[in-house]
Formats: C-alpha cells, sequence, structure tokens
C-alpha cells in the first residue's frame, strides 16, 4: 500500500512539473494583463525589429515545419506544438530561448504581451 | 629472426592504424554539454580548442558569435569544466593568434586550415555547406566526433 502511495505521489509531482503549451499562454496573458492576439502574434513573428534576423529567419514563416538557423544551417525542429509535443513543455528552456532570441531579433527582452501573441498564433489552427 | 620481424611489424601495423584514428575525437557522454552546446550548431569536440579558448568563450556567451548563448550559471561552470578537461591535446597545439590572445574560432585554427587545404572558396559557399562551422555537412558523422578524412564528402 505503501508503495502504491510512493508511486502516486512520484506520479502526480511530475504531471505537476510538466508543462503544456497553452499553460504558457496563460501565464503570459496573466503577466501581460491582457488577451492574446495571434493576429498581432503572426505579424511580430514575420518582421524584423530593427536587427537583422526576424523569428521567421531561422523557424520560416511556417512554424509547423522544420527551419534552419539562419547562419550556421543547422536543421531546427518544427516550433508549433501541433507538428512537436517536445514544444512549450519545460519553462526553464521556455524562458531561456525567448530571453536569447528575443535579445537576438529585438536586442532587448520581449514583453509578456509579445510573448503572449507569439503563443497564441503557434497554438491557432493552421 | 623472429625478434627482428615483430617490431618493424608493429610500427607496420601502428601507422597504418593512425590515419583513421587522427580524427576521431571520442568524448565521455555528457547531456548537458550535448544540449547546450548543440542546439545552434553541433556539439564542437573540446579537443579542437585549447583550455584558455574554452575559458575565453564560456566567459562571455551573451555575445557568442553575435547571438545570445547565455545559459544559467550552475551550466556554464559545469560546461566549462568538461570543455577544459577534454581540450586541447598534441594535435590541436596552441590555439592562440599572433598577438597571445585565444582563438575562439575552430576554424582559426592552424590544424583546420591544414587540413582543410584542398577545399576551394567555390565549395564552401554551396548552399548545403553554407558556413565553415557547419561540419556535417561534409563530416556525416561529426556529431558523434568522427572527422577523419576517409569519411567525409563534400554535398554538391
Amino acid at each position: 500500500m505503501r508503495h502504491i502511495l510512493i508511486i502516486a505521489a512520484a506520479l502526480f509531482a511530475s504531471s505537476a512539473l510538466a508543462e503544456t503549451p497553452r499553460d504558457f499562454l496563460t501565464r503570459f496573458e496573466k503577466e501581460a494583463g491582457a488577451a492574446a492576439s495571434a493576429e498581432r502574434g503572426a505579424r511580430f513573428f514575420n518582421t524584423s525589429h530593427g536587427g537583422e534576423w526576424s523569428c521567421a529567419s531561422c523557424h520560416t514563416e511556417r512554424p509547423a515545419q522544420a527551419g534552419r538557423h539562419a547562419k550556421t544551417g543547422k536543421a531546427i525542429a518544427p516550433l508549433a506544438p501541433a507538428a512537436n509535443a517536445e514544444r512549450f513543455t519545460d519553462a526553464a528552456k521556455v524562458d531561456k530561448w525567448f530571453r536569447r532570441n528575443c535579445n537576438d531579433t529585438l536586442n532587448r527582452l520581449c514583453s509578456a504581451q509579445e510573448k503572449a501573441d507569439v503563443m497564441a498564433w503557434l497554438l491557432a489552427p493552421k | 629472426m623472429k625478434r627482428i620481424i615483430f617490431p618493424p611489424l608493429f610500427a607496420l601495423l601502428a601507422a597504418l592504424a593512425l590515419p583513421a584514428q587522427a580524427d576521431s575525437y571520442r568524448l565521455p557522454k555528457n547531456a548537458v554539454f550535448e544540449e547546450e552546446c548543440g542546439s545552434c550548431h553541433i556539439a564542437f569536440p573540446p579537443q579542437m580548442l585549447h583550455a584558455d579558448s574554452w575559458r575565453a568563450m564560456m566567459g562571455d556567451l551573451s555575445r557568442h558569435f553575435g547571438s545570445d548563448a547565455s545559459i544559467d550559471e550552475k551550466r556554464r561552470t559545469a560546461i566549462t569544466d568538461f570543455l577544459v578537461a577534454n581540450s586541447g591535446g598534441r594535435k590541436t597545439g596552441d590555439t592562440r593568434d599572433a598577438q597571445g590572445k585565444p582563438l575562439l574560432r575552430i576554424t582559426e585554427t592552424a590544424r583546420f586550415a591544414k587540413k582543410h587545404r584542398e577545399i576551394s572558396t567555390a565549395t564552401w559557399k554551396r548552399v548545403a555547406i553554407k558556413s565553415p562551422a557547419n561540419c556535417a555537412a561534409c563530416h556525416a558523422l561529426a556529431a558523434v566526433g568522427e572527422y577523419s578524412d576517409h569519411s567525409a564528402v563534400s554535398p554538391k
């Protein structure tokens, strides 16, 4: 009996830690204090912001497809969760990549609203 | 008679075995290194740069060849230790420039230039290659540290 309880507790703990793409949309909307817009997210994703690269430079304008690193040429697995179940399931990874990639494309961090918009667009049915 | 034959035979076998081994970079398994150093480019073998080069690189990850490659401090320290422990070696030699500054690009090292001296500018520019840092374009087994000449094929 004790073993079953331990297994149950472990399962509960691991499911509580794992995140889903929708959790990130909710989190960023909450931080922004406003609803996300998939349309705005698409525009943000596909246009450059003063720098050399846009998000689409590496992830392509159709993020359900595989991309390619704009500089090194290395293959990048699809970003859209519908095409790649591993995406947006780990908060540390999500925060790391938004930090780096926003710095590379905008030369600053992204706002919560910008991240919410991008999430909404990535989750929108294509 | 046997005593005379065996040492030269052994030397010959060793010499035959060397070219195949010369550009194989074997590494202890390290998941953090593979994940963090292998997401934007392949995880380059630590053996290809001197420890000083790795220390300099790992000290400035937020400006990593024009990209923000910053990682958390715990991972940064662990990866630096791993790179330093497996760095350099006899073949790599000194990876510093003429002013004594550690080189950060493997492609700027003397060994890289020597090993690729027969590759033409036109070949480097092929779409499938794109960058001299794209090792796997020609070295299909680069991800497992296999860079020997006989395993390299330039894509059209």
